[in-house]
């Protein structure tokens, strides 16, 4: 240290180190730059005194603001919910034919619902709701469970051959392909498709009938209207939710498909499955 | 500058300057090393998490294995938007028995951590084998083959001994039991009372639709139905959580 030592061609001052005659300059770093480098070092002494830094034995330090990411989304969420006026709240609170009674109500349930739906529900009944193969399209007035306000809610609810949810709503079809033989099933199938008022082959209609009256009509009804209380769809109109032909509706008796929804109050939270269902109702079938 | 001084000195003793080398460097790893045996109590005090059963350990490796980490994230981070389209954001305990941790780094896709019980099993089959026909924007490859691919089920005990050396905790009972549990978990005809008891929630049944043979796809849609459904956060204290 003691020994300063100036370079002769560069006139900056060395090390003080000697290797072989060859010395190393001493260019120190800019002042601006050292300065910023200390600003730093403070910076980050004061930032782990505030803000939760340091890992101790139970826990971390939390910092003298006491700052939570957590805790900061929470009084996001509150946030915005007083800004929403007490509407959640009463949503929450009042029945869902009241909902609909109240035009401001309706309009906040269908726009909140109209959000949630394309969060939630759109991966199976599509972007506008036009469902798809296997997926019922929620936009006309044929409904597999019912399509009155509280139906529709307690659809959204609990859901269709949920797993878990105890409430959900159950049927299934047995697979006929254990009781039919498939003579039988595409008579049957023949006359399903009559019902919607394409002509068939009557001597494949007549037996097809006869055999509808006897397996089918219990769930389906006597001139394939459906049944509700079942979700047995109506075979008499020109809607088909999982299979498209003769050939199809042939497969369908034999092997029956069954769709499922997922019970959506273990997820959303009650307010946001009315709004769901206003939304729903306000498509197009709502009853 | 009483120390920088004795440079020379300490530089020529090459014993003390051992030494002194040693006591600088435990420092910078006392700090960064020890607060790893503390790392517990990061993790929030939560019910219902429990082992990957066999069946969704596996299909976790089928997750892994087709690279699905490279466009899903498995973590909700706690900001409003995220937590109100995918739900309760991610706590550091979901993910304690994730040997590696699948939070990703980006989202070409949704977010997976909570897709459990979002969608039917038939659903998920569907999107699999042709996203476009649920998704019509979607750009996810198509993974038609692990319908088509039998589920490899060696080793499958030895799989759940791998995690529990490096900590997820697997009872000899569930060592014992792997393979037959792995097979029950998706077979609608198998005695699965052991599976349920041993792996309360564990979604059981055929996952592929084709109840005759276990196959890729089973496992893998057995994973994604379980994905964020464990904890019980009616049970859970949000601001003890707060971090």
């Amino acid at each position: 240290m003691a020994d300063k030592h100036i370079d002769e061609i560069s006139g900056v001052e060395t090390t003080g180190h000697e290797w072989d005659g060859i010395r190393e300059l001493n260019n120190p770093m800019p002042r601006w730059w050292v300065w910023t480098f200390y600003a730093t070092i403070v910076w980050a002494v004061g930032y782990t005194i505030l803000y939760p830094a340091w890992p101790l034995v139970n826990e971390a330090t939390r910092g003298v603001l006491n700052y939570s990411t957590r805790a900061e989304l929470a009084g996001e969420l509150e946030g915005a919910r007083i800004a929403q006026g007490g509407i959640m709240e009463k949503i929450s609170k009042v029945s869902l034919e009241e909902i609909l009674a109240d035009p401001q109500l309706a309009q906040f349930a269908t726009a909140g619902g109209a959000s949630a739906f394309r969060v939630n529900c759109v991966q199976c009944h599509g972007t506008g709701a036009a469902g798809g193969q296997g997926y019922p399209n929620l936009n006309d007035d044929e409904w597999l469970w019912g399509g009155d306000i509280n139906a529709i809610y307690q659809t959204i609810a609990h859901g269709i051959r949920d797993s878990v949810d105890p409430d959900t709503r159950i049927s299934e079809m047995p697979a006929f392909m254990d009781i039919l033989q498939p003579e039988e099933v595409r008579q049957v199938a023949a006359y399903v498709v009559s019902l919607s008022g394409t002509p068939r082959d009557a001597s494949m209609v007549e037996p097809g009938k006869q055999l509808y009256a006897d397996n089918c009509a219990s769930c389906h009804g006597e001139n394939g209207e459906g049944m509700r209380d079942f979700g047995a769809p109506n075979l008499a109109d020109a809607i088909w939710l999982k299979v498209e032909g003769e050939a199809g509706i042939a497969q369908q008796i034999q092997a029956p498909r069954h769709g499922v929804m997922p019970a959506w109050n273990a997820r959303l939270s009650n307010e946001t499955v009315k709004q769901l269902a206003v939304y729903v109702h306000s498509l197009g079938g709502g009853e | 500058m009483a120390l920088l001084d004795k440079h020379k000195f300490v530089e020529r003793n090459a014993t003390l300057l051992l030494v002194g080398s040693l006591f600088v460097v435990s420092i910078g790893g006392i700090v960064e090393i020890v607060p790893l045996f503390y790392l517990e109590n990061t993790i929030e005090k939560v019910e219902g998490m429990r082992p990957y059963s066999p069946l969704e350990l596996a299909g976790r490796n089928i997750y892994i294995r087709e690279g699905c980490y490279v466009c899903h994230s498995q973590m909700i981070r706690p900001f409003r938007d995220e937590v109100e389209r995918y739900g309760h954001y991610s706590l550091a305990a979901e993910s304690m028995y994730d040997h590696p941790f699948q939070w990703g780094s980006k989202r070409t896709g949704p977010d997976l951590a909570r897709v459990g019980d979002r969608y039917s099993n038939e659903w998920h089959v569907q999107h699999l084998i042709e996203p476009r026909s649920v998704v019509p924007e979607s750009v996810m490859p198509s993974y038609a083959f692990l319908k088509e691919t039998p589920l490899e089920v060696t080793n499958v005990a030895m799989e759940l001994q791998a995690n529990r050396t490096v900590g997820v905790p697997y009872s000899d009972e569930m060592l014992e039991n792997a393979e037959a549990d792995l097979k029950a978990q998706a077979d609608p005809n198998a005695d699965t009372s052991g599976v349920s008891e041993r792996y309360p929630k564990a979604k059981i049944g055929d996952f592929d639709g084709n109840a005759a043979e276990l196959t890729e796809m089973d496992a893998l849609v057995a994973y994604l139905q379980m994905l964020g459904t464990l904890v019980d956060f009616s049970t859970y204290d949000d601001a003890a959580g707060y971090r």
